[in-house]
């Protein structure tokens, strides 16, 4: 008596939205590519910070979002990877591109024994356990006074022989280069035979385990991906920033924003995070001090959100205006969408 | 007046329709039996009642009042009692827990933990025990005992006979008409034909959610319930 | 290193981090949710006690009779208005939610209170202290707490295991569903079990304040030093999670005597031995809550 079938959202849009997205994508990318000309440093620099969080965020969707890996330890991997680059660049005098592919991979390194352990926790002590590892990493960074100069922080030298408009525009131009490509990554993971397997493990691992899915290799895959990502991202921050301390780098701030941004924008999406990201900076420019207020703000945002609408922005529009811009969702759809051929 | 009547419930699990229209009614003192093939809605029906799920449209009436879309806690104090599909016994607890749990409706009325004990002699031997740790017919007999000890004038029973021997689901339905003898209603669901029309004042009928026959089991033929049983 | 002296130290850390752990372990028993506020709640008890202090000039422990029951109607109406909401929804929104109070948390009692460390005025329990043995002397304040932490335990044991409202826990802890077809209303039982561990929280932060200085910041640590504790010893046991905390003050305060900036990796990585070695916790039972 159950009339299911899966709809893929695009269907009867697919050829709308083949338009659609071609035309989004080449008015971006033109915007992006032009930005340096018509924007300035200022506007390069708030790309730059913009691009980096945005990242962040869909790294920190496709963990949580879509695997259910809550993870409040992100910022183990931004501090990881912003020392790594400095170790790498100074310390080695390696080019800055392998810089920061060295600190993703950093990361990913790190993120392997990590897994190891805090796979055999589940939900919120999972999370919890994130938390600890970045801990111990910021400890363990804050106690190398030698080599890391411990709290005081180091800064980045391997940029200061260039002029500084061309550090700027590097920076601009990696970090427009490798954000675009982690997001483009995420969606076409989210997209995949694998995304579906992801949401599939976030529901019910037992469940997904049953039908055949290797849960714990989807999880280490996903998990090892976003460390990689994150530290990545990580990297790119701290080639804009100059400057890194312990306590910036792996403070847990880094997670809050990511959270707040996925919740408020909807979790589980692609737009969703681009929305929280935009209205995030939006809201940095009214609260100009960005201090407590904004972040007592946001959290309240978050939590009431979580509360009435835990879809987020982006679910509210979606579900009103039944409109994406990057389908990934997959739809049951009622006998009444027999019209629309599968 | 009926003590319970269902009228016209539609029960849905999220888009899945379960029930479909389902009229029902039990007067005092009778004994009602709900028989069906597996996913007919029995149990869906059961625990409507009891106020785990609410029906999308319908109402169900106790002792007049509305009951439906109340929570199930607020059922069972208003009267209600229900032994759950696959006994549902509290692992944490031992025997004599469990059966105190029943106690938390705060009725008052003739059933405490001695008179419990006296119905099934086996649960006072094992009192102190995990209540886990029983055979499934004496987990039965203390999940229909929690049941009396909430001191319910209606008992809603969800296939106590099930994954049980014949000689011990007997014994329980001997038990079950002890029951009904002190003048409680009993509601069951069984996929025990047989013991249904033995047991029962009358029968309804479950096909696809939704009755498909009902009537006093001396009126009612064995082709008839087959037909209604299995459908066409 | 004077062996005796750092392990009794150790031993008396820990009961703080006992305290801090059963009221997780509490609410992770009963509802199977993390409260990641949880250490920022024990600071913000601190910083109410402070208010009162300067308010009334009570003494720090009187004021537990109105933080106490402060906090407890704090939790209940938290978790009634709030997190109940969210309990059949999967982990995710109940940590999500915890983890946005916790910040809530934190940036308020930073605009209100500013960074400055504080402390509870003890007047003379700050420093009173008792000679063990001969040769270790012991403070009244620590043993105040490890006597509060057992009394605790014990209370909560008999809480459960004797009274009407104690099984319901259980029975709710066990199958929510069928406590409520017993006439147990699962709503009103998480709110009185989060009102009961935001009691304990109040408990334990106005011994950490009158221990040492707190600040704004200090919540998380808190949360870690609790969920370290449930880690070593054990999920699922009261008195496991006693004996983590004790054994993670052991570790803090060897790891400080070798090395000061080892006092919290010392503890972060004992955890992390017992995960890997022993995943359940050195002490681990199915059920105890």
């Amino acid at each position: 008596m159950i009339k299911a079938r899966v709809v893929e959202s695009a269907a009867g849009w697919k050829q709308l939205s083949v338009i659609w997205f071609t035309a989004l994508g080449v008015l971006i990318i033109g915007a992006l590519i032009g930005l340096p000309v018509w924007g300035g440093p200022g506007a390069m620099r708030m790309m730059v910070e913009f691009l980096t969080l945005l990242t962040l965020a869909q790294l920190w969707n496709l963990l949580a979002g879509y695997t259910g890996l809550v993870s409040i330890g992100q910022q183990a991997w931004i501090g990881i990877g912003g020392y790594a680059l400095i170790v790498v660049a100074d310390d080695f005098g390696l080019p800055i591109p392998f810089g920061l592919v060295l600190a993703g991979v950093a990361a990913a390194l790190l993120a392997l024994p990590a897994a190891a352990l805090l796979f055999r926790l589940r939900g919120g002590y999972f999370s919890v356990g994130t938390w600890v590892v970045a801990e111990i990493l910021r400890l363990l960074v804050t106690n190398s006074t030698d080599w890391l100069r411990g709290g005081l922080g180091r800064t980045l030298a391997a940029t200061s022989a260039m002029a500084r408009e061309t550090r700027e525009l590097l920076t601009y131009a990696l970090t427009v280069v490798i954000g675009l490509g982690v997001i483009a990554l995420v969606h076409l993971l989210m997209r995949s035979r694998t995304g579906l397997a992801l949401t599939a493990i976030r529901d019910s691992e037992t469940a997904a385990a049953n039908l055949g899915i290797e849960t714990q290799r989807a999880k280490l895959f996903v998990y090892l991906l976003c460390a990689f990502g994150t530290g990545l991202v990580g990297a790119l921050i701290y080639l804009n920033l100059l400057r890194i301390t312990p306590d910036a780098a792996f403070s847990v701030q880094w997670t809050a924003f990511m959270i707040f941004i996925v919740i408020i924008g909807g979790i589980g999406t692609i737009e969703g995070p681009i929305i929280g990201t935009i209205l995030f900076f939006v809201l940095r420019q009214f609260l100009s001090d960005f201090g407590e207020w904004s972040l007592i703000l946001l959290g309240a945002v978050a939590v009431l959100m979580m509360l009435f609408a835990p879809e987020g922005i982006w679910g509210i529009v979606r579900r009103r205006w039944q409109f994406e811009i990057f389908p990934v969702h997959r739809r049951i759809g009622a006998s009444s969408d027999d019209s629309h051929a599968a | 007046m009926s003590m319970l009547v269902v009228d016209s419930i539609e029960v849905f699990y999220g888009e899945f329709q379960a029930l479909f229209g389902v009229n029902l009614e039990v007067a005092e003192g009778e004994t009602v039996a709900i028989i069906g093939a597996n996913g007919a809605g029995k149990t869906t029906l059961l625990r409507t009642i009891a106020g785990v799920l609410c029906p999308r449209s319908g109402q169900v009436l106790y002792r007049g009042m509305r009951i439906d879309g109340h929570p199930a806690y607020a059922v069972t104090r208003l009267g209600i009692a229900m032994v759950p599909e696959g006994r549902k016994i509290f692992p944490s607890l031992s025997v004599r827990e469990n059966l105190l749990i029943g106690r938390q409706s705060g009725r008052k009325g003739p059933w405490n933990i001695e008179r419990v004990f006296d119905l099934f002699p086996v649960l006072r031997e094992r009192a102190d025990f995990p209540g886990i740790d029983l055979s499934g017919g004496q987990q039965q007999m203390l999940a229909i005992g929690r049941a009396l000890m909430s001191n319910p004038d209606l008992i809603l029973m969800d296939e106590i006979s099930l994954g049980l021997a014949p000689v011990v689901v007997r014994e329980l339905y001997e038990t079950v008409q002890e029951i009904t003898r002190a003048g409680t209603t009993v509601v069951i669901v069984e996929q025990d034909v047989t013991r249904s029309l033995q047991v029962a004042d009358r029968v309804y009928c479950l096909l696809e959610g939704e009755v498909s026959l009902s009537g006093r089991p001396v009126d009612l033929s064995r082709e008839q319930i087959s037909l209604a049983y299995f459908g066409v | 290193m004077d062996w005796a002296s750092t392990i009794v130290q150790g031993l008396l850390l820990g009961g703080f981090y006992a305290l801090y752990g059963i009221g997780l372990s509490l609410i992770f028993g009963v509802m199977r949710l993390v409260n990641l506020a949880h250490g920022d709640l024990i600071v913000c008890a601190a910083y109410l006690s402070l208010v009162l202090i300067d308010v009334s000039g009570l003494p720090p422990l009187l004021t537990l009779m109105i933080v106490i029951p402060g906090m407890f109607g704090l939790g209940v109406v938290l978790q009634r208005g709030v997190l109940n909401r969210v309990l059949g929804s999967g982990p995710m929104p109940p940590l999500l939610i915890t983890f946005g109070i916790s910040i809530i948390i934190q940036n308020g009692l930073l605009l209100m209170f500013t960074a400055d460390t504080q402390r509870l005025p003890a007047g003379s329990l700050e420093t009173a202290s008792v000679p063990l043995g001969g040769w270790v002397t012991v403070g009244v304040l620590p043993i105040l707490n490890m006597a509060i932490a057992i009394l605790a335990i014990i209370g909560l044991q008999q809480f459960m295991g004797r009274t009407d409202l104690g099984r319901a826990f259980r029975a709710t802890s066990d199958d929510p569903t069928t406590a409520e077809l017993m006439g147990i209303d699962s709503k009103q039982i998480y709110g009185l079990a989060m009102g009961a561990s935001l009691a304990l929280i109040a408990v334990a932060g106005i011994l950490l304040g009158m221990r040492t200085t707190f600040g704004p910041s200090d919540g998380p640590a808190r949360l870690i030093y609790a969920f370290e504790a449930v880690i070593i010893g054990g999920l699922g046991s009261l008195w496991g999670t006693f004996a983590g905390g004790l054994l993670l003050g052991v570790a803090q305060s060897i790891g400080a005597a070798i090395n000061p900036g080892w006092f919290q990796l010392a503890g972060h990585i004992l955890a992390l031995l017992v995960l890997a070695i022993r995943p359940t916790g050195l002490f681990a039972r199915t059920r105890d809550l």
